[in-house]
């Protein structure tokens, strides 16, 4: 490294597709898993034997596809769905052939931070929404989702920064983003000021993630003000 | 008019069965403000919830105006819990809602439009004394404010009749005061009938028309709140009015006084509440 201003006249357009690249990756993916995994979150607490319609079978389960879902390692899934992946968006490459598998990955981990931000919902809270006539879908739109909201924005903060680390690692099989220019420059061409390069960005995207969550859990939170 | 007749809760644990209520028979008239009184554990809170269907009875009925309840399920069973009010020890109010909207939640379920619903809730804040307090939330209030809100609450959908689960038992003498006659204007101006359950003679005293007495499942004495301070029959009113075992001879009198003057906590009460507790959760 001559000095950083030749540093970025050569690789800043590279490292700023990879970053917006990685960014979209983690936040389309993120997005999807939150569409696969409230539905998921919500069923294992509602089908709980303490919840509002038991259901051990149903409840069995979705505790195995979550669990199955979290066991295998995402560099493995990654590559073992790649049929899968091309049947639903036609490719294996890019973002989009991305996303698949690192929606896949993050459904049933997003479906465990749903479900353990609703179970920190009050009990009594539950009873007296019964008390007043609530229906199930009332009680779980109108009091869990509603009064777990602040837990749940922290959860989707955790969730994002896991997925962005995915994200490097669907780098490896061509999906473009942070993790691919590290890969490729840093390590195959021993270009280290690349790979310090990605490793300041990664560090400064998931410091945003994270205050950018609590920030907003903070604000929405109306309990202790 | 709401009669039990026999109404028995069972419940199930991992370990052994527990009998929550044993053949209970009630009658409260309309208008009543009806006490339901006894140590913790005694099966009252049970009681209580089994009138909207909390909690259903193992067996028998429970008739509200002559219809038996313990036949509703599906909308009929939400719509009867429409009809019934409650508030409870620890307020249950949402935390992420601001006051107003506490009081708008039953009108909600109901699809009330908004500027209806926010005006009842209104009048009722009015009502309980927090008209200035509509926009704030619960955490920033006192223990009694956030209970008139519960009370709000709870006569949103104007119901016939209010369940209090223990509703003063975390506050404070002044603050109990101050609702209870809060609960008695809400008794004779609206004419909303009043159960009320507490383990506080003095709160029974202060606001019931009529109480009953239950211990261990088994309703042991009811009657005119007068008549029953003025002439209590059962060993454990005679303990819970704090009387002397004299009258009521034998070791059992002593021992239900000895439970009235350590508060109700004895050891093997103690253990008898732990195992009634399990169960209850368990069968939940």
């Amino acid at each position: 490294m001559n000095n950083v201003g030749d540093f970025f006249a050569q690789y800043g357009s590279l490292l700023a597709q990879g970053t917006w690249d990685s960014v979209l990756m983690t936040l389309g993916a993120t997005l999807f898993a939150y569409l696969l995994g409230i539905p998921i979150g919500v069923a294992v607490v509602v089908t709980d034997k303490d919840g509002l319609h038991p259901n051990p079978a149903v409840n069995m389960v979705l505790g195995w596809i979550v669990n199955i879902g979290r066991s295998i390692p995402f560099i493995i899934l990654l590559v073992a769905i790649i049929p899968f992946t091309r049947l639903i968006v036609g490719t294996s490459l890019g973002i989009k052939g991305a996303l698949v598998p690192l929606v896949i990955a993050s459904a049933p981990f997003v479906g465990r931070m749903v479900e353990q931000s609703l179970k920190e919902v009050d009990p009594s809270l539950v009873e007296a929404a019964q008390s007043f006539g609530a229906s199930n879908w009332q009680i779980i739109y109108k009091v869990l989702l509603k009064e777990s909201l602040p837990s749940l924005i922290r959860g989707v903060a955790i969730t994002c920064i896991a997925v962005f680390g995915y994200t490097a690692m669907a780098g490896t099989v061509g999906a473009g983003g942070l993790g691919d220019i590290a890969i490729r420059y840093g390590y195959q061409r021993y270009q280290t000021d690349i790979m310090i390069a990605t490793i300041i960005i990664s560090i400064v995207l998931v410091q945003l993630i994270q205050s950018s969550g609590d920030f907003a859990a903070r604000k929405l939170d109306k309990r202790n003000r | 008019m709401i009669q039990l007749e026999h109404v028995s809760k069972i419940f199930i644990g991992s370990e052994r069965e527990h009998t929550a209520l044993a053949d209970i028979n009630l009658t409260i008239e309309d208008g009543d403000i009806f006490g339901i009184i006894g140590e913790s554990g005694a099966g009252k809170s049970t009681l209580v919830r089994c009138i909207n269907l909390l909690e259903r009875p193992t067996s028998g009925r429970i008739l509200i105006d002559g219809n038996d309840i313990t036949k509703l399920s599906g909308k009929g069973l939400l719509a009867l819990r429409r009809d019934i009010g409650m508030i409870f020890q620890n307020f249950s109010l949402f935390q992420q809602r601001t006051v107003l909207q506490n009081v708008m939640f039953p009108l909600e379920l109901t699809h009330t439009p908004k500027a209806q619903a926010e005006e009842r809730a209104r009048e009722l804040l009015k009502l309980v004394g927090l008209a200035n307090l509509a926009e704030s939330y619960p955490s920033q209030l006192s223990g009694g404010q956030q209970q008139r809100v519960a009370i709000a609450r709870a006569l949103a959908n104007s119901p016939k009749v209010m369940l209090c689960d223990e509703a003063t038992s975390a506050l404070d003498t002044m603050t109990t005061h101050a609702i209870l006659n809060l609960l008695r204007d809400i008794n004779r101006e609206l004419g909303v009938t009043i159960i009320l359950i507490t383990h506080s003679m003095n709160v029974a005293e202060a606001v019931c028309n009529r109480i009953a007495v239950i211990e261990g499942g088994t309703i042991v004495e009811q009657g005119e709140t007068k008549v029953v301070f003025a002439n209590p029959q059962a060993t454990i009113t005679r303990a819970l009015l704090g009387i002397e075992g004299s009258a009521a001879s034998g070791i059992a009198a002593e021992a239900a006084a000895f439970v009235a003057q350590e508060s109700g906590v004895t050891a093997s009460v103690e253990a008898d509440l732990d195992a009634s507790d399990c169960c209850e959760g368990a069968g939940e």
